[in-house]
């Protein structure tokens, strides 16, 4: 029998590049749709006109029949397009802030409350439970009407009601990690117990938390959708997607593009982000990862 | 063996509070463990190996859990009086523990290397690569072969009598003077055991550590141990050491444990039992715990509470056996 002798292949960086996405086969649609979300947000600016002017000798124009309306204009005028593309650009930052800020506020009480159980474990998810129990758009409305509408109204408002959901995942999570031996055997290593949750939790509950974010990002794109739908989101006239389709909403049997390309392009990117984060999901996960 | 006296325990009893009553998982054991020394603790399931281990360690489930009388003296000083900060640091620089599953006993999302680092920088005040030298130091000596390469895998890309060594490894990293092997050979194949065994044996001649090794097997014991308890409901019912003990066996729940250990040579249909349960630990009997069981009741006098007498010099045996 001879002797077993692996020689590491060296790959170019274009066969590494090639070996990595047959490998790990990424979610091509879904990172399109991301990628030109995260492109139109950030240069809306030079891609498109003004959003927000009215022209209103040029009302109501249907889609895909003026050059310079491609998606038609709305009711006093304003340029579909460009309010379709700076529409991203709310989306990153509205959503963006909200779901990290609730994402650290949940993840820190969820690991917080499920390693230390006892009275902390209890004082926590009553305080979870409360939030979860309240309807999500009640509470946003009392908050935006404390903070007031804008931006930063609704960033406070939405994470407000998300954290608890990241907090009773994590939670849940992390109960069952902890009971495992390697958390046992930090313990009697003498490991600290903030070190035992930064380094054995945090990384076994990541996965869950990853997809989370995936399906969370979709839920707060619709809630900042219906904030601005009811008019405590946004202010009116702002190019959001949620404004928009609450705007058409009224005239929705004649000019019918006013409603229904936001509503399409939420859906696509809520889809968009469900499909990603299914991805990263095994991505991160080290047993998948290098076993294909 | 050395003399240095590493460990004594004292009176320990450890009680469960609940809803059902007092479980007395341990009530009442007395051992000591010395330098180098190997003591082994046998008994069957829930006769209070393992709260014995949790105990020594100051990890006793809170809050049912609690040690309700009798002394730690670990070099000395009384562990039962330590808070969980102070315990902390003992663990680990003192005492350590290898627990059962080799597959469980190591994080499956962080690499060895991580795992390794993490108790190592606890214990030396040194920047990473030396460290990291530190833990492919490690795992060579407890014969992980190419340990440059294997340092950075993932527990997944092991197999399991590897992954085993490495807790061992990690075990020992804070060198303790006492580790505490609680059955860590049950879910390994024999071959792989034995190298296992070998293996703690390397470690203890070249560190000196005291090893208390809790196992159900017998043939482990002849193997590994110096001394043998024997635990039957929360209580140490013989103490000797390993060669008196299987020679000379007193207790008659020590005598019946080893005949019911199988034998290549005899031919036997049916492997001897003993009559009846273990006793309730929320409702153990007065006097002599194995009283319902022994089958020598009438020769003895099992309304003496539980005790142990010296009947041979470092023979223990419960008092209700001898005494008449």
């Amino acid at each position: 029998m001879t002797s077993m002798n692996f020689e590491p292949i060296q790959l170019t960086r274009g066969q590494a590049v090639r070996k990595w996405i047959k490998d790990h086969n990424p979610p091509w649609i879904a990172l399109t749709i991301l990628f030109l979300l995260l492109f139109c947000g950030l240069f809306a600016n030079f891609i498109v006109g003004d959003p927000m002017t009215n022209d209103l000798k040029a009302r109501q124009i249907p889609p895909f029949t003026d050059i310079k309306h491609i998606f038609g204009t709305d009711i006093l005028g304003k340029d579909m397009t460009a309010r379709l593309v700076f529409g991203c650009r709310s989306v990153l930052m509205v959503t963006a802030p909200s779901i990290i800020v609730a994402l650290l506020i949940g993840t820190a009480v969820g690991l917080l409350a499920g390693y230390a159980r006892g009275w902390v474990d209890s004082v926590l998810m009553r305080i979870t439970d409360a939030t979860l129990g309240f309807p999500s758009i009640l509470v946003a409305m009392l908050i935006v009407t404390f903070v007031g509408t804008g931006y930063t109204g609704v960033i406070i408002a939405v994470t407000a009601t998300t954290w608890a959901r990241f907090a009773r995942m994590i939670r849940g999570e992390v109960l069952s990690v902890r009971e495992r031996d390697f958390v046992v055997l930090a313990g009697i290593l003498g490991v600290s117990p903030v070190m035992i949750m930064w380094r054995h939790l945090m990384p076994n509950v990541i996965n869950t938390l990853m997809v989370m974010i995936s399906l969370m990002i979709g839920q707060v794109i619709l809630l900042e959708a219906s904030l601005s739908f009811l008019g405590i989101g946004m202010s009116p006239g702002e190019p959001a997607w949620g404004i928009m389709v609450a705007e058409g909403r009224q005239q929705l049997l004649t000019t019918w593009w006013v409603s229904l390309f936001p509503g399409i392009l939420i859906t696509l990117v809520v889809m968009a982000f469900n499909f990603f984060g299914d991805w990263l999901r095994d991505y991160l996960d080290p047993r998948l990862r290098r076993a294909r | 063996m050395s003399e240095e006296l590493l460990l004594k325990v004292e009176n320990l009893r450890t009680h469960f509070h609940t809803k059902t009553g007092i479980v007395k998982a341990v009530d009442g054991i007395d051992f000591e463990l010395r330098k180098g020394e190997t003591l082994g603790i046998v008994g069957e399931s829930g006769s209070g190996k393992s709260m014995t281990a949790w105990s020594i360690l100051g990890m006793v489930p809170k809050p049912a859990g609690r040690i309700e009388s009798g002394r730690i003296l670990y070099h000395g000083e009384d562990l039962v009086q330590k808070s969980d900060d102070e315990m902390r640091e003992i663990r680990g620089t003192g005492i350590c523990m290898v627990m059962q599953d080799p597959l469980t006993s190591l994080n499956p999302v962080i690499n060895i290397k991580k795992q390794l680092t993490e108790t190592l920088e606890l214990e030396y005040d040194e920047d990473k690569p030396s460290l990291v030298q530190r833990a492919i130091g490690l795992l060579s000596s407890v014969n992980i072969p190419a340990p440059e390469m294997r340092v950075t895998s993932f527990p997944h890309e092991m197999s399991g009598g590897m992954r085993q060594r490495v807790v061992g490894a990690i075990s020992i990293s804070r060198s303790p003077d006492i580790l505490i092997a609680d059955e860590p050979t049950t879910s390994l194949d024999v071959t792989i055991q034995l190298q296992y065994l070998k293996l703690l044996k390397d470690i203890q001649e070249e560190t000196g550590v005291g090893i208390i090794f809790i196992t159900h097997d017998f043939g482990i014991v002849a193997k590994m141990c110096d001394r043998v308890a024997v635990m039957y409901a929360g209580n140490i019912i013989e103490q000797a050491d390993v060669v008196e003990l299987f020679d000379n066996p007193q207790h008659p729940y020590t005598q019946a444990l080893l005949k019911s250990v199988p034998d290549l040579d005899d031919d036997v249909d049916m492997l001897p039992t003993i009559e009846g349960q273990p006793p309730d630990l929320a409702n153990t009997p007065s006097g002599c715990v194995f009283r319902d069981r022994c089958p020598n009741v009438a020769d003895h006098n099992p309304d003496l509470g539980m005790g142990l007498v010296e009947v041979k010099p470092g023979h223990f045996v419960d008092q209700c056996c001898v005494m008449r």
